[in-house]
């Protein structure tokens, strides 16, 4: 089943014990998460200690050892949007989704994320929702952009 | 290897090259705290207690004891002001984050450091020196227990995929943990797991 | 002809690709760096496509979608050449007519002219805009001309005859000579000269040694290296292969945010051209050398920017950085020698050779050679990406080239360096920026990032929130760092909240030592610098908030209160309706009344209420007014106020 998925993308490294940032990054990007079982089945595949395999998911933010939510919304949080109000927008998103900030809701409706920077630093303060960027953000846009989630 | 001289508390020194500093200011008789260093396992330059003044060409810096390696002509200082100043005040980060853990109560003692001047709203005993992990991967090869997570949510986690099956039978990490708090960790990881699989078991 | 073989087959090819393309052919460029793509340049690039080809255009004007030119503030933007019109703001609907106007009919189109925000005079060209005139664009100068997708662009411009010249006239020893003399120092950061670091690597011992880029960028408010990479990553290459050569390495490894994905796409496309030209791969250019590159993508850690953590994290670890006090230049990533630079300074190295290092040292101050790029962001009116030679003072770069600060506000500081970096205030703007002087100040030049912040920002808040995204970034490994941080922010967030102690100060100081003294890593050991720098710039502001409990720029939210003027409101319902804690009462003809206990201070009510009235003010400075009682009737209605 799903781990046929994952086996393409490890042979695509040829079992290299050191790629397994990008087989998580390739793998996440077709399940989302890194569920128990995919952590499982990769550790078995590379011959790693599994430990060292939440060690890594764990460290890097990229990676979800939870279930994600159906729509993401991100937040920057970066230094140029912070001067321009993003704590506003953040606080206001999460009062609105009715979760904290990098955290996903019970119904894995949404998941809403921060981000330190998004390189788009002219635009401030930016969102990601769904994937399409949003510059010069206003608090009271906020609710207006979660308005046509599924 | 061959052997290099060097001044360790303004007294002579002929040790191996590359002997980390922390063990040749042992041969020197000098006593260096440490939480997170044990010569069976790898250095882990976490703790940083053990930093001591390195003077070279003329230059002062603190380092730690137990990864820097023995040269040759440079000069040590275990307990000059420098090193004292900043071991109180880490001792005070300890204390604050860890105030009941006797290890630590005994160091500030040595040091003169009392009552913190702040409380942590978000203590942890376990300081992380990672004994326990390198213990279980490098003598046991098991890997039943590892970091997870980072900055103030890092922690040490016995995984229960692996640790179900072998800690109960081996258990020899907890007693290498400087703060004794791994037996309570374990005992919440690992012991109530297996009592209350014990239990399901035995009611259905 | 492909692969080209020797320097002479280069030559003709660059002259084959010059031959084939017609000067006076009109060529449009469109950037699509990622603030012009958050801008919607996607949606111009395919209007321009299909309106080509409805007029019957194709083949007779070249269209580009090139990467970042720098002025984010104004995209999308368009730069006609030969004429080189610039058009800012750029709109779908503006497509049309600027193909029959410019293209056609050879006329600018006045409207989208770049207006002179001090003269009112409108702009032609690119570069007679304030922001670009005091620019020396030696880096990032090509990105509008150039198609990170096509690397014929990329040779039609000179590219890779730096290369070229090293593999087939010089010796290794003498290219790193070349560099020795440039004195070019590592944009990356710390400044570290980078033809020390190369001839540390190559004499270190060992026959496989490694180059790599670092392209971690992490600091918060930068990204140049991410418009480096997405607009012109052969020059990165260019740099690479060359220090691949002079060092003795075969393999390069390209550290990369995956938070940056069209930089990745249009790095990976740039090395399968680079290679089927033979730029890359076996005996490039008939010399002999070999030299493959391998890309490893971050997953988002901040730390692992630093060298021997990058190192742990392209093995595929955790990356967090080592303890030991070797560096990496002779212990790198697998343990053998490795040569980490930063993508601007690679992108230094094609200039450097090609020009020789006298001209390049005759840029810039005395200790810090060639020219930086900025990241000029937050409070500023020409926010975007800048370049200008070492020593320009940061008044010349705020105020000339960014054009001071929007609405009237009063300047207040500038912080370089990122989060290891520190805040600059006024009196110290005519200072040179360059590695040297910036340290002096208490700050870094850090990899770039240069965030302005007005009247309206509070420093205590801001270095709250520097050490808040420290402590995230931190990898909890070394205890100064760990806990330090995590008791600096405890402190900070106090003071924020107006629950500062007298003493608080004291003991930031005291900590911050321990955390610079002890940690293992540079982003310990420079995370208290934020603290540092705004104490010693900005202690007053400290001293308001735990003294007072006031904040002065009126942002701690705790010491903040939103009020709406009984005499102002015109009980128009809006911010009643927009407050999602139902924090205000009021009905039809009846005073809006904010309930203070229920308000979370979001600030809705006051960005909502109609200028017109102007109701809602934020009270930090006096006393919050005694609250009119509930159902006051408005004011009677003003002549000629509807």
């Amino acid at each position: 089943m799903e781990f046929d998925l994952i086996d393409e993308i490890i042979d695509g490294y040829k079992c290299d014990q050191s790629k397994l940032v990008q087989i998580f990054l390739d793998v996440q990007i077709k399940t989302r998460w890194l569920s128990p079982e995919t952590l499982k089945h990769i550790s078995d595949r590379l011959n790693l200690p599994l430990s060292q395999l939440y060690h890594v998911a764990s460290f890097y933010k990229a990676f979800h050892l939870e279930p994600r939510g159906r729509n993401v919304l991100a937040v920057c949080v970066g230094t140029a949007c912070h001067v321009r109000g993003a704590q506003r927008i953040l606080d206001k998103a999460s009062e609105i989704i009715g979760t904290p900030p990098d955290s996903t809701t019970a119904d894995e409706k949404f998941s809403l994320d921060t981000v330190n920077c998004l390189g788009c630093c002219a635009l401030g303060p930016v969102v990601v929702m769904n994937g399409e960027t949003h510059g010069k953000v206003q608090v009271s846009q906020v609710e207006e952009l979660l308005r046509n989630c599924k | 290897m061959s052997e290099v001289t060097l001044k360790i508390n303004g007294e002579e020194v002929k040790v191996e090259e590359g002997t980390s500093l922390i063990e040749v200011a042992r041969k020197a008789k000098a006593n260096v705290p440490s939480l997170c260093y044990n010569r069976k396992l790898s250095p882990f330059g976490a703790c940083r207690l053990c930093m001591v003044e390195v003077i070279k060409d003329g230059k002062s810096r603190l380092v730690a004891s137990c990864v820097y390696p023995a040269e040759e002509g440079i000069e040590v200082q275990t307990e000059s002001e420098r090193v004292v100043s900043f071991r109180k005040g880490l001792l005070e980060l300890m204390l604050a984050a860890a105030p009941d853990v006797k290890v630590i109560q005994n160091y500030a003692k040595r040091y003169g450091v009392e009552q913190p001047r702040f409380t942590i709203e978000k203590q942890n005993i376990c300081v992380l020196c990672g004994l326990c992990v390198r213990y279980c991967a490098e003598i046991k090869q098991a890997h039943a227990i590892g970091f997870q997570s980072r900055g103030t949510n890092r922690k040490v986690v016995f995984l229960p995929q692996i640790a179900l099956k072998i800690c109960p039978d081996c258990k020899e990490c907890l007693s290498v943990c400087p703060t004794k708090q791994l037996p309570e960790i374990y005992r919440e990881q690992v012991e109530l797991l297996l009592e209350n699989n014990a239990g399901d078991s035995a009611s259905s | 002809m492909l692969p080209v073989k020797s320097a002479l087959e280069l030559e003709q090819l660059r002259d084959s690709i010059i031959a084939g393309r017609d000067p006076a052919k009109p060529s449009i460029a469109l950037c699509s760096g990622s603030g012009c793509h958050a801008y919607g340049s996607e949606k111009v690039a395919a209007a321009f496509e299909e309106e080509i080809q409805r007029r019957g255009l194709a083949g007779k004007v070249d269209f580009r979608r090139t990467g970042c030119h720098g002025l984010c503030e104004k995209g999308p933007v368009v730069i006609i050449y030969p004429n080189d019109i610039c058009y800012v703001q750029v709109a779908v609907g503006d497509v049309p007519e600027i193909l029959a106007e410019t293209i056609e009919n050879g006329r600018a189109v006045e409207r989208l002219l770049y207006v002179d925000p001090v003269t009112q005079e409108r702009i032609v060209s690119e570069k007679d805009i304030p922001f670009y005139k005091y620019q020396n664009r030696l880096i990032f100068g090509n990105n509008p001309k150039i198609s990170p997708k096509h690397i014929e662009d990329y040779i039609a411009l000179g590219g890779y005859s730096a290369l070229s010249k090293v593999l087939t006239q010089m010796t290794p020893e003498q290219v790193l000579d070349e560099v020795d003399r440039a004195n070019v120092r590592g944009r990356g950061g710390a400044g570290f000269p980078a033809g020390k670091k190369w001839r540390t690597c190559r004499e270190a011992p060992g026959d496989i040694k490694y180059v790599a880029v670092n392209c971690d960028e992490g600091d918060p408010g930068a990204y140049m290296d991410r418009s480096l990479m997405e607009g012109n990553p052969h020059e990165i290459l260019e740099g690479l292969i060359i220090g691949a050569y002079t060092i003795g390495a075969h393999e390069g490894f390209i550290y990369i945010r995956a938070e940056y994905p069209l930089a990745v796409d249009n790095l990976r496309v740039a090395l399968r051209q680079a290679e089927e030209y033979g730029f890359l791969g076996e005996d490039i250019l008939g010399s002999g050398f070999n030299f493959k590159v391998v890309v490893h993508r971050g997953a988002g850690a901040f730390v692992s920017g630093e060298s021997s953590a990058l190192m742990t994290s392209i093995e595929g670890k955790a990356g967090e950085p080592r303890p030991k006090y070797v560096r990496t230049s002779v212990v790198g990533i697998w343990d053998r020698p490795t040569c980490l630079n930063n993508v601007e300074t690679w992108a230094n190295i094609p200039v450097i050779i090609n020009e020789g290092a006298e001209w390049y040292r005759s840029l810039g101050t005395k200790g810090s050679s060639g020219t930086k790029i900025f990241s000029l962001v937050g409070k500023v009116n020409n926010t975007g990406l800048v370049e200008v030679p070492m020593g320009m003072t940061l008044r010349d770069i705020v105020f000339k080239i960014g054009g001071g600060i929007p609405n009237g506000k009063k300047f207040k500081a500038v912080q370089t360096g990122g989060p290891s970096g520190g805040c600059i205030p006024e009196d110290q703007l005519d200072v040179p920026v360059d590695f040297d002087e910036l340290t002096k100040l208490g700050s870094m030049m850090g990899s770039g990032g240069m965030i302005v912040m007005d009247e309206d920002t509070c420093m205590v808040d801001m270095a709250r929130y520097f050490l808040e995204f420290l402590s995230d970034e931190s990898c909890g490994k070394c205890i100064p760092c760990r806990v330090g941080i995590g008791v600096m922010l405890q402190i900070l967030n106090n003071i924020c909240e107006g629950k500062g102690k007298p003493g608080d100060i004291e003991i930031l100081e005291d900590v911050a030592k321990v955390v610079k003294e002890g940690s293992l890593c540079a982003l310990g050991t420079t995370a208290a610098n934020p603290v540092l720098t705004t104490l010693r710039y900005f202690r007053s502001e400290y001293e308001e908030h735990i003294n007072n409990q006031r904040c002065p720029a009126g942002v701690c939210k705790s010491l903040i209160r939103y009020h709406i003027k009984p005499e102002a409101c015109r009980a128009c319902l809006l911010c009643l309706e927009n407050c999602s804690m139902m924090a205000i009462s009021g009905w039809l003809r009846r005073v809006h009344i904010i309930d203070q206990e229920k308000c979370n201070k979001c600030g809705t009510c006051l960005e909502i209420c109609p200028p017109l009235y102007n109701a809602v003010e934020k009270i930090w400075f006096k006393e919050l007014p005694e609250p009119v009682a509930a159902g006051t009737k408005v004011p009677r209605l003003r002549e000629g106020v509807r």
